[in-house]
């Protein structure tokens, strides 16, 4: 009998799961706003702009490791280069909000800043329908997804994987590194987009629209948490962790790992395309760094922290990492590569199965030992009875 | 550098020294009216300087040394040479009367220093060392003026050398080139295509031109001969700067050489890609830094050597960094290759800033040794420096070393083996742990030796192996895994062709042009240029 979606869905996570993220809705779409908006600034609840904006970072992230986790902890696609796709999401907006500019520019012209500078007459072709927000949204989607489409394709027909995939992920987004550093390119070269003023007509900066850009990336947070959830609940993903475990095995069944891992690494990337359109506002900067394959290495740490393989586990690694970056880059910025490189190896070595592998212990041998003593309360009175018969 | 400051500082390098060699006090004295010009009006100072300069002689160097430094002056008619509190008579070198304060200092505009250089040029054309004529024709040549051919004509008749010769006649033609006597233009124009100088063809370019509607050069012969020239100046251009390339795109192949016979090593053998490798080759950098700071500091005679005596110390110090990764962390993810992956890019964080925190951000200082400066030139403006072609036949030597240990020795048989099949080697006893190792020991080592050669021609700062672990593992990929052959023309072809790319488009669409070059190469040969031969399973 064919299950209804909507029950499938529901299916996908325990009843734990979706209490919490109900409770996650309830703070991103109420209680946030509240203690932001609402009450002045000197009372003890009052949520300061740089809180709001730090945690509206973070949850772009953990959308993008949620992304990650899809294809990396199930189908075991080690991408090197996802940063690629938050960037080129981020720079599909970022253009939008540079038209939305308009003449309040340094220059007070047309075009935006850097343009002029580069004593550019008119927009490239590439810029065409930059000026709509809608166009942007689906930019920032489709770019992204079809450079990780054509890429995936030719990778995959090939049976490219394992570390080869992964370095030639890195060499991408290097090479688009390096492109968009070219002020030729046309985006800002190594300055990237800034200055952004507004969106949709309304000022960027303001504590209002801070707030709605907060609750869209939880909502995008709990989206792509839920959809992927789901898939891997799916048949699909069924297939996918077939893939990771042997690849060559599922395609003697009968499967084609071409089109499961191209479905899954293009919605992979469409959804770290969506994290960086929404990222990219609430930092008021993207430039090429973003491609940095430092950068994209970085998300799979997170993941790695969290736990492959389990979501959850990639949103809180990202989180972790995260916070403890913010916190360790500000007091004491000269140990953060060492601290960030040694999680890489430590956690590798002790931890392959991250804080959601802990956490998973922990419950066991919470578990083990309740029922030993349950175990041994039902015995113990057996034993009297028997002692006693 | 720019070519043309190189050859200019050449050429003035060889006159110092020739100048500086030169006694000083011959007393040897001249006769009064070649100097007393210097006590008359501008252009009688020009014309003094000019003759001092024409029939030479070591005094001649005396008083154009004392112009040049502001020391020659006038005092009362007299021309005297200012030395300290006391003065001389310019002429005959003896002591003179007078007040040092009343002298007036003869001041060095750009048309006396002008004047200079070219006197002394021409003094330095009677010079007995090559060289230094060389120098001087080519000082000469660059901007011959009508009135000095008399002077090169005298020059070119005593002169044996062929190749200054050659730039003697080369000034002359250019002289020439604007006599009035169109036969004597023609066969300027004939002489002057056998330079290889942008400078001459440019100069031969603008007799093609029209102005006004009429031709610069009125004569169909002259022009028909310029062309000529300028075909053959253009020719001997290209290949020379298509030989620049070529070698430069050597160079860079025989960096990405020492680099991926490293990673080469490791990765055959354990199948893992060392994301500190480029960080091997910083060690490999620092380590060098840290002997020329010895030498500099404890044997300065022999600083010159240090760059030999580092050669151990990179390899030693590389191997060991490696053999306490292999043995502290990649021992312990054998068969998670993607794990180690993330394991090594932190160790090469930490390390990186293990460097920037010991030695400071910034770039270090390292030097060339003496003897790996200056260089060979091919033509105007292309050159290939000694310290290059050092390192290619560094490369050369590490590579024969590597070879000769991976085919000669037991060790390297151990070595191919555990590439070639792992558990096989284990069953028939080869001691795959420590084997391991001790690759992973001399894959590393070959890094700093690596590391050691990007020191002589590269930036040397912390982040300085990040750009190359993609490239390095790009020639690797090409190569095909475990194959020393396929590494070599990888290497090289990659080097060669990126700098051929660089030249038509630009460094960074050159790379990106390798990177897709080389995914789509992947596509049709994923075992690379060389693959093993056998049967293979995965799964």
């Amino acid at each position: 009998m064919r299950i209804p979606f909507t029950v499938r869905l529901l299916r996908g996570a325990p009843k734990s799961g979706w209490i919490a993220l109900l409770i996650i809705a309830f703070i991103a779409w109420v209680a946030v706003p509240f203690a932001h908006l609402a009450l002045p600034p000197e009372h003890a609840f009052y949520l300061p702009g740089y809180a709001v904006k730090l945690v509206g970072k973070i949850m772009c992230y953990m959308t993008v490791a949620v992304a990650m986790d899809l294809v990396w902890g199930y189908t075991g696609i080690l991408s090197l280069g996802h940063g690629l796709f938050f960037a080129l999401g981020g720079y599909a907006f970022g253009m939008y909000l540079m038209r939305q500019i308009g003449r309040d520019g340094s220059y007070g012209a047309d075009l935006p800043d850097f343009m002029v500078f580069l004593d550019w007459k008119e927009l490239p072709w590439y810029w065409t329908g930059s000026d709509s927000f809608a166009w942007a949204i689906f930019l920032a989607m489709a770019l992204p997804g079809l450079v990780a489409f054509a890429f995936g394709y030719f990778a995959f027909r090939s049976r490219i994987r394992g570390v080869y995939f992964s370095i030639i992920t890195q060499a991408l987004t290097y090479a688009a590194m390096l492109l968009f550093f070219r002020n030729e390119t046309g985006f800002g070269g190594n300055n990237g987009f800034t200055d952004f003023k507004r969106i949709l007509g309304y000022d960027i900066t303001s504590p209002q629209m801070r707030v709605v850009l907060f609750g869209l990336s939880a909502a995008l947070l709990i989206a792509c948490l839920s959809l992927g959830r789901y898939l891997v609940g799916s048949r699909l993903g069924r297939v996918l962790a077939a893939i990771r475990d042997a690849e060559s095995r599922a395609m003697f069944i009968g499967y084609n790992p071409l089109h499961y891992k191209l479905f899954i690494w293009t919605l992979s990337a469409v959804m770290c395309g969506l994290a960086g359109a929404l990222y990219v506002p609430q930092m008021g900067i993207i430039n090429p760094s973003e491609m940095s394959p430092a950068n994209s290495i970085e998300i799979a740490v997170w993941v790695a922290v969290g736990g492959r393989g389990t979501l959850t586990g990639a949103v809180f690694g990202a989180g972790i990492v995260n916070l403890a970056k913010s916190y360790l880059t500000a007091t004491m910025s000269e140990y953060w590569p060492f601290f960030l490189g040694g999680l890489f190896i430590v956690v590798t070595l002790y931890l392959p199965d991250g804080v959601a592998g802990l956490w998973r212990r922990f419950v066991e041998r919470k578990a083990a030992t309740t029922t030993a003593v349950e175990a041994e309360t039902e015995a113990k009175p057996t034993k009297t009875a028997g002692a006693s018969a | 550098m720019n070519p043309f400051s190189f050859r200019r500082c050449w050429s003035w390098l060889c006159l110092f020294v020739m100048l500086s060699g030169l006694p000083l006090s011959v007393s040897a004295a001249l006769a009064p009216e070649r100097v007393s010009g210097f006590a008359g009006d501008f252009s009688s100072r020009l014309a003094a300087i000019e003759a001092l300069g024409a029939d030479g002689g070591a005094d001649a160097h005396r008083v154009l040394d004392a112009l040049e430094n502001g020391m020659l002056g006038v005092i009362d008619g007299q021309v005297v040479i200012v030395e300290g509190d006391a003065i001389r008579d310019a002429a005959s070198g003896e002591a003179a009367e007078g007040d040092v304060a009343a002298v007036t200092v003869i001041t060095v505009n750009n048309r006396i220093r002008r004047a200079l250089i070219s006197a002394r040029a021409t003094l330095a054309l009677a010079a007995d060392d090559v060289a230094t004529r060389l120098a001087a024709a080519h000082t000469l040549g660059e901007s011959p003026a009508a009135e000095q051919m008399p002077l090169l004509e005298q020059a070119l008749a005593r002169e044996k050398n062929d190749n200054v010769r050659a730039v003697l006649m080369r000034a002359i033609a250019r002289i020439n080139l604007a006599s009035p006597d169109a036969a004597l233009r023609r066969q300027a124009a004939e002489d002057l295509g056998s330079a290889s100088d942008p400078v001459v063809r440019n100069l031969l370019a603008a007799l093609l031109e029209k102005r006004d509607g009429d031709w610069v050069e009125p004569d169909a012969e002259v022009r028909a001969a310029a062309v000529r020239s300028m075909t053959s100046i253009e020719r001997r251009i290209t290949a020379a700067q298509a030989m620049g390339t070529v070698f430069s795109g050597l160079s860079l192949g025989s960096i990405l050489l020492l680099a991926a016979l490293g990673l080469a090593i490791t990765y055959g053998v354990m199948g893992v890609i060392n994301m500190a490798h480029g960080e091997l080759l910083m060690i490999g950098a620092y380590a060098t830094f840290v002997v020329q700071g010895v030498f500099r500091e404890h044997f300065p005679q022999w600083v010159d050597g240090y760059v030999i005596a580092a050669i151990p110390v990179a390899f030693l110090v590389a191997a060991l960094a490696g053999v306490v990764m292999e043995r502290l962390v990649l021992r312990h993810l054998y068969g998670r290759p993607l794990e180690s992956l993330l394991a090594t890019w932190g160790l090469s964080l930490v390390l990186i800033q293990g460097a920037r925190v010991t030695f400071g951000p910034q770039n270090l200082e390292l030097s060339n040794p003496s003897w790996m400066t200056g260089g060979i030139e091919l033509a105007a403006g292309v050159v290939l420096p000694f310290n290059r072609i050092v390192i290619i036949g560094f490369a050369a030597f590490v590579l024969l070393l590597v070879w000769l240990m991976m085919q000669k020795t037991r060790l390297g048989m151990f070595v191919r083996a555990v590439t070639q099949n792992r558990p096989m080697a284990g069953c028939v006893g080869v001691p795959t742990a420590r084997v391991d190792t001790l690759a992973f020991a001399i894959g590393s080592g070959v890094a700093g030796l690596g590391g050691l050669a990007l020191s002589q021609v590269a930036n040397v700062g912390p982040a300085m192996g990040q750009g190359y672990i993609v490239d390095t593992f790009m020639v690797v990929v090409l190569g095909g895994v475990g194959q020393l052959a396929g590494a070599v023309w990888a290497a090289l072809g990659l080097g060669i062709v990126s700098k051929f790319l660089e030249g038509w488009a630009g460094a960074v669409i050159a790379k990106i042009l390798v990177l897709v070059f080389i995914i789509i190469f992947i596509q049709k040969r994923p075992q690379g240029l060389f693959a093993l031969k056998g049967r293979f399973a995965d799964d």
